[in-house]
Order: C-alpha cells, then structure tokens, then sequence
C-alpha cells in the first residue's frame, strides 16, 4: 500500500486521492524532462519541444476516444483504420477537384459511419466491443487497400498541407488540434450528461439502464466520438506528409490504449480521465523524443515503454485497493 | 463456557485503516471449537472488515489472528483455506462454468498415474461429502445450473470438504427459502458437532437466538462486548447494537388511502408470472409476498418497464402504462427501487452526488450540459434530509455501507419527484438502525401522499409495513389479504399454495 493517510482531515484528502494518477503522471512526466534535458540539452530548445507536441498530437488526438470508450467498459481497436479512412477519403476527394472543406466533411462522414457500425454492432447485436470493433479494423483497413489499390495518393493541395506545418502564435496547428480536442473532451465528460453518462454506463449498465439513461445513445455515442476524434487525427495526418497513406493509422489502437490506460483509465470500465490520458501520451512520446535524441536504441525505447504500461497500471491498482 | 476449550480463533486488538476511514478500532474475536458465535453490529460497524481481515482479503494495520493457538498473518484467502479457515459468503463465489467436483477440487485436481485428472475419485468424494450434509446435487452438475440455494450448499460442501475447523457464514439464509434454512440450520449443527467453529452473521435476530451460543456486537467499528445469547433477550441484543433502544420496528404512521393510482388487469409474462390482477391506492403501502421464483420481482419490473410484459393492461394515475422500457415508467413516474442494488441500483465507483442526479438529471442541466453546483446542492439536501451517513457527496458510493447506500438510491428517486415507489427487498444486508431510517423514510413519503409496493422475502416486514399484500406462488397470484387478516399461518399458507385461489 502507498498510503496509509490519517483519518481527519477528509475534504483535503479526498481531492488528493481524486486526483493522484494525474500528480503521479505529472511527477514523471518531469523526471523524464529533467533527464532528457540534462542529457540532451537540445532537447529543452522551444523547437523540439513543439515537434514533441506535434507528435504527440496525433495519437494524443485518438487516445482521447479511446479514453471515452475504455470508459463505458467497451475497446475500439478500429482507430487506426478510421485515420487511414478518413486520410484516404480527404486525399480521393480533393485530388479528383473536390473543394478542401467538403472532402474534410466527406471523410468526417465516412469514419462516423464506422462508428455507427461499431455501435450498433455492440449495441443491438450484442457482439462484444473487442470482436466488433476488432471486425471494422479489418473491414475498413481491407476497404482502403481496395479502393487505392494499396498505392498512395500523392499531390495534395498546398491550400490543405499548409494547415499541418502552420502555427498559430508560434504553437504549431497540429497542438492546437489536440488542445481543442483535450479541452473538449473535459467539458463533455466533466460538465455534460453525456459524459456523466458514459460513467454511469461503464461503472454498471444495469443500474444505468434502470435509471432511465439512454444506453443505447450512450453506446453510439462513445464510439461515434471514438471515429470522429480519429478522423480529425486522420485528416491532419494527411496534411502533415501531404499523402494519403492507405496503411496510414495502423497499430495506432495500442498506443491509443496505452495512453487512457497510464492515463487512469480501467478496462473494467467506470473509470478513465481525459487529463490523465492526455499525460499518458506525453509521457509516451517524450520517452520516444528523448530516446531517439540520445540515440538509444529504438527497441529498447519500446521496452522501456511496455515496462511502463506495466508499472503504471500496478502503482494505481495498489493505489486503489 | 463448559471445560477451558482452546479458541479456534482469537483476533487481539485489530485495527484497520483505509484512506480516510478508521474501519475498526482495536477488536476483539474469539471463536471456541463447537460453538456459533454470532457477529452482531449495524452496517459499517465493521463486521465485513473484520472477516474478510480473518480471510486473508485485507491486511490489518494492528492487532494479532491466532488460529488454533498459532500467530498468523494471514496474506491472503488461499494461505486462509489452508490454515483451516473457510466462509460462505451472500454472493457464493463458485467458479459458474465448473461442475460441482471440479469446483470442491479447485486448485488441488486429484490425478490418475497417467497424469490426467481422477474423475471417478473427485465424483466419489464429492458426492460423499454432499451426502453427509444431505445436499442432494450431482457432483457432475455445472454450477451455473444450480438454484442459489443449491449453490450456497455446495459452497458449505467445498469448505468442509476442506475440512476448515472455523467457518464464517456471511447473511447466509438471505436467499433461502424457509425449508432450505432449515436445512442450512441442521448442516450447522452438525458442523457444530464436528467441532468446527462458526462465525454467524445475520440481520435476523430470531436465527442468531436460535442457533448461536454467544454474540459478539460491534459498533461504529468499535468492540462493544461478548454476551452469551441465554443470558440476553433481543430488545436488549439491539440495544447494545444500535445504541439505543427500540420499541417497535415496524411501527410507522400509516394513512388513508385515496384514490387508486395503479390497476394491474391479468398482466403475464412468460413462466414469470400469469394472469395477475391487483390495484393500487394513493398514500397505501402495498406488499407483495411470495418465496424465490414466486414472479413478484418480475411483476414490479414490467409494470416499471425493466422487462416487457406478453399480456394485460396496467393504468397508472389515470394513463395507460404498459411500459417496454425504463424511460417510460420513470417519465410516468414509478420509481424502482431494484432487489439487489450493488448490481442493479448504483453505479459503485461513482460519488453519492453523481449516483442522486443519475435519474434526475434534467433538472441539474441544460441543453445536456449539467450545472455542477446545482447537482451537489441536490446531493447534499437528500443526504442530509435522509441522514446518509458520509464524509461529502464526492465520496465514492462503494465505500458506503449498506444501508447507507440504500438512501442513496432512495435519494436518486426522491430528487425524481416519483409517485410509486416499488421497494424490492429494500433491506436485504441493511442493519437495524438504517432500516428504522429506512422505516421513516416510507412513513415521510406517504405523509406527502406518495404510494409504495414493498417486495420483500423476510414475512415480518411485509406484516409490519404493508396495509395489504398480494401474495404470489409460482407465478400464480394466489389472494390479496387486507391487514387484518395477517398471521404467519395465513400468508405461508398463501406463499406455499396449499389456499387461495387457483389459477
């Protein structure tokens, strides 16, 4: 056990035991700046510091659906295809003369559909979200080798790549993507009833069922989030090469996962945070810049990486009982 | 006692903590060879911590576990098993998919010289334990097709097969039929006369005066002392439980029913229950008595909209009512309070102010964007008003005790404004003081001209509380008594289907 805290002072407590995942991360996210820097002092400059965040954006970008669906107890392992999707239909569209802004649409509307799928596959078929989202992954990546024939889309409009190498004040777009998307998902799950009730969902569908929330609102609704914060991460993927990538996205789900589940979030459902998660990616990509700064082998910067899922997942497992 | 027995097990001054709760403060427990000593206390007096620190489930922050004499630390429910301790619990934790023997043989499968498992000696001696405690269950049975009552006895067969010297029974006559206590109470006995060792703990006062020989009472996770049970009468029992005395449970303010605000017209639903006809009046208490399996959990569901009902007619306040979903029952008003509410009526992991608006939640929001304050403000009024017992509203509801997690999902129902309140079991694993609350609860919602159906299987509340009940068997409903026609004789006589009318 970490803490054996005294009785009395509760309502001072009891905000430290709501938020120490996220102090927990906080603390190492430091460390490893602090190591990295005194290490590499490169890796401190203001540049690399925003390549990091752009790089952490687009997984960052995902990890914030997945934390609503690991939420309401379910998985989507279909994320990656959804960015490969979304960038794969933005690229078709705008290079056969479509306008920017319709093709974005137009690929919105796509990943959605697939979370329509997933949700009603989960919901109404009753498939459990690991086969059915592990289903759509296959669907939608096979779909988008078909329809490009496994060749990228190259000769994007300068208008719509622009938006990925731009800044804003000197922050990169890409950040501000996720800052939107971060700021966005604590309003919905913090202040909505929505939010409120992707937890009630997670932590006990019977009771929620009882209580006369939509389960089935909820349940579309998680997954719908899930493909469209996966879109948005697609889209910008293709503005930042300046391809459609048909393999683009792939393996993204374990990332993804990684990052709700250092982030706080239980596969049991009930519990996850977006501010923890958001840290989890951080914490993840900064291993990643740092280790490729210092030139530590790549593979053992994975290992690295695995060790810590593991670790992290204990620490708060102890923390809890 | 007779001649100086050496304790079974001796607990010294347990002290437990949690973050942010003291949970037992220096208790003591001893358990002689032969005897059924009961563990009395109200909920959150600490019973539960202190067994399942015996357990191995949590470790205690001070004291000393002796178990036949040896100091023990015990680390966990396995190293327990193997120093001779056992326990049923309510949820019986039998492996669902396994068949009996493989479940009494867990983790320790006997094995033929060819290295496969031994069937025939598993089924053999499985099917020789269940035969000294009179269980009458194939040792070949998947579990999960066993009644709760079969399975509770096969949880009690796998201890003794472990031939554990010092039981634990957890409210273990909760689900039980009248006959299946019996027998549960006969199994006891001859545990008894085995020299094992049994802890009781239960809410029913008239078991722990039955069958135990001294009770030791907790309170507010304190010891308050160890009395030898024909040295004690209940009123007094209570008295030293809830630190007060108590006259009458069940006494409350009942009123002057108006007008009917539900009508049933042969509702049934499948093998649940058939053809079943009873109205209901404004400002009553209803009661619907029957054993396990007698459908009354499945009526209240469909009339709620939990379940759908194939045939019938139900109105309420004046509407038709014949709900296909939950929405529907709470728009019109009916709230639900389920059976079993850590399953079915709380989200465990939330707080008690997130678990209150759960229902309610339109009236803390707008255009689906909740008014935070708002909802804690709500939170904070019902608990007061119901006098839940916590340290804020942003405590998780599972570190709650029972009864207090009961006003909870009273209070979610209450900040809905319902009209029909369907207590089911609403004091199943609640102690006496949070059930006179609970009491006072009904009694307050019917003064402010609310309705009530009170399920429940324990025949004295039904009595005490309902001014009349419907009693069902099988599915069947067998009559409507009016309250004074109420003696035991009569409703069991209802319940078992020996009178009545037949369907």
């Amino acid at each position: 056990m970490m803490n054996e805290q005294k009785t009395e002072k509760k309502g001072k407590d009891l905000l430290l035991v709501r938020f120490q995942t996220e102090i927990l991360l906080v603390a190492i996210l430091a460390v490893l700046f602090l190591f990295f820097g005194i290490k590499s002092p490169v890796f401190l400059k203001l540049d690399t510091l925003m390549k990091l965040l752009k790089q952490a954006s687009i997984y960052g970008i995902i990890a914030i659906g997945m934390t609503f669906v690991i939420t309401s107890s379910g998985i989507d392992l279909s994320v990656g295809s959804v960015v490969g999707l979304s960038g794969i239909v933005v690229s078709m569209c705008m290079v056969r003369g479509v306008p920017v802004l319709v093709s974005v649409l137009l690929a919105l509307g796509a990943s959605i559909l697939v979370g329509v799928f997933n949700g009603a596959l989960i919901h109404d078929a009753k498939v459990p979200p690991f086969i059915a989202t592990m289903a759509s992954m296959t669907i939608v990546r096979n779909v988008i080798l078909l329809i490009t024939g496994a060749k990228t889309i190259s000769d994007l409009p300068q208008s719509f790549t622009a938006f990925a190498s731009g800044s804003f004040l000197g922050i990169p777009n890409m950040f501000l993507a996720w800052l939107a998307i971060i700021l966005l998902g604590i309003f919905i799950t913090g202040r909505t009833v929505f939010g409120r009730n992707i937890y009630a969902y997670g932590s006990n569908k019977e009771s929620a069922r009882l209580s006369g929330i939509n389960v089935r609102k909820t349940v579309y609704g998680v997954y719908i989030f899930s493909a469209l914060v996966c879109a948005i991460a697609g889209i910008l993927m293709a503005a930042r090469l300046g391809n459609g990538v048909p393999t683009s996205g792939d393996g993204y789900e374990l990332d993804a996962i990684a990052a709700s589940v250092v982030g706080g979030a239980s596969l049991d459902g009930g519990e996850g945070s977006v501010f923890g998660t958001v840290l989890g990616a951080m914490i993840m990509a900064t291993l990643r810049q740092g280790g490729t700064l210092l030139g530590i082998n790549s593979f053992i910067m994975e290992i690295i990486i695995g060790s810590l899922i593991a670790i992290a997942v204990v620490i708060d497992k102890m923390r809890k009982r | 006692m007779q001649e100086q027995k050496k304790p079974v097990v001796a607990m010294k001054g347990i002290v437990k903590e949690f973050p942010g709760v003291r949970a037992l403060s220096g208790v003591d427990l001893e358990l002689l060879p032969g005897e059924v000593h009961a563990l009395v206390g109200e909920n959150g007096a600490g019973k539960s911590t202190l067994i399942k620190i015996l357990m191995g489930v949590y470790t205690k922050t001070a004291g000393e576990v002796y178990v036949n004499g040896e100091k023990q630390d015990v680390r966990s429910p396995l190293h327990a098993q193997s120093i001779g301790l056992g326990a049923v619990y309510q949820d019986v934790n039998l492996a669902q998919h396994l068949s009996v023997a493989e479940n009494f043989f867990m983790g320790q499968l006997p094995r033929t010289r060819m290295g496969t498992v031994d069937y025939k000696r598993m089924y053999q001696e499985t099917r020789e334990t269940l035969d000294s405690i009179e269980v009458h269950v194939d040792p070949k049975a998947l579990v999960k097709t066993l009644s709760v009552a079969q399975q509770e006895m096969v949880a009690i067969g796998k201890i003794m097969h472990q031939k554990a010297r010092a039981v634990v029974f957890d409210e273990p006559t909760a689900l039980l039929t009248a006959d299946e206590t019996e027998q549960l109470f006969r199994i006891i006995d001859k545990l008894k006369g085995d020299g094992v060792g049994i802890f009781y703990i239960s809410h029913r006062m008239e078991e722990i005066f039955r069958i135990c020989d001294r009770a030791t009472i907790l309170k507010d996770g304190s010891y308050v002392g160890t009395v030898r049970i024909q040295d004690i009468d209940e009123d007094r029992l209570i008295a030293m439980m809830v630190g007060r005395n108590v006259e009458d449970m069940y006494h409350i303010q009942h009123g002057q029913p108006g007008e009917v605000v539900l009508k049933a017209e042969h509702i049934s639903r499948g093998k649940a229950f058939q053809d079943v006809s009873f109205e209901v009046r404004r400002g009553e208490i209803f009661g619907m008595f029957g054993l396990v399996g007698s459908g009354r959990t499945e009526i209240v569901r469909a009339i709620f909209g939990a379940d759908v009902k194939d045939s019938g007619k139900v109105t309420f306040m004046g509407k038709a009512a014949d709900h296909t979903r939950p929405e529907q029952g709470i728009r019109a008003g009916i709230a639900l309070l389920p059976e079993d509410r850590r399953a079915q009526g709380l989200a465990l992991g939330m707080s008690v102010a997130d678990n209150t608006n759960m229902v309610a939640i339109d009236k803390i929001s707008r255009w689906g964007v909740i008014d935070r304050k708002k909802g804690v403000q709500v939170a904070e009024s019902y608990a007061k008003k119901l006098r839940t017992k916590t340290p804020t509203v942003f405590q998780k509801v599972k570190n709650l005790s029972g009864g207090n997690q009961q006003k909870v999902v009273i209070s979610k129902w209450l900040a809905q404004d319902s009209e029909l309140f369907i207590f089911d079991e609403p004091t199943v694993g609640v102690d006496v003081g949070a059930k006179l609350e609970i009491y006072k609860v009904f009694e307050e919602l019917i003064k402010e001209g609310k309705t009530i159906i009170i399920i429940s299987s324990y025949l004295p509340e039904v009595m005490g509380l309902a001014d009349r009940m419907l009693v069902m068997y099988e599915g069947h409903p067998m009559g409507i008594i009016e309250r004074d026609g109420f003696t035991d004789d009569n409703i069991m006589r209802y319940a078992s289907g020996k009178s009545g009318k037949e369907s």
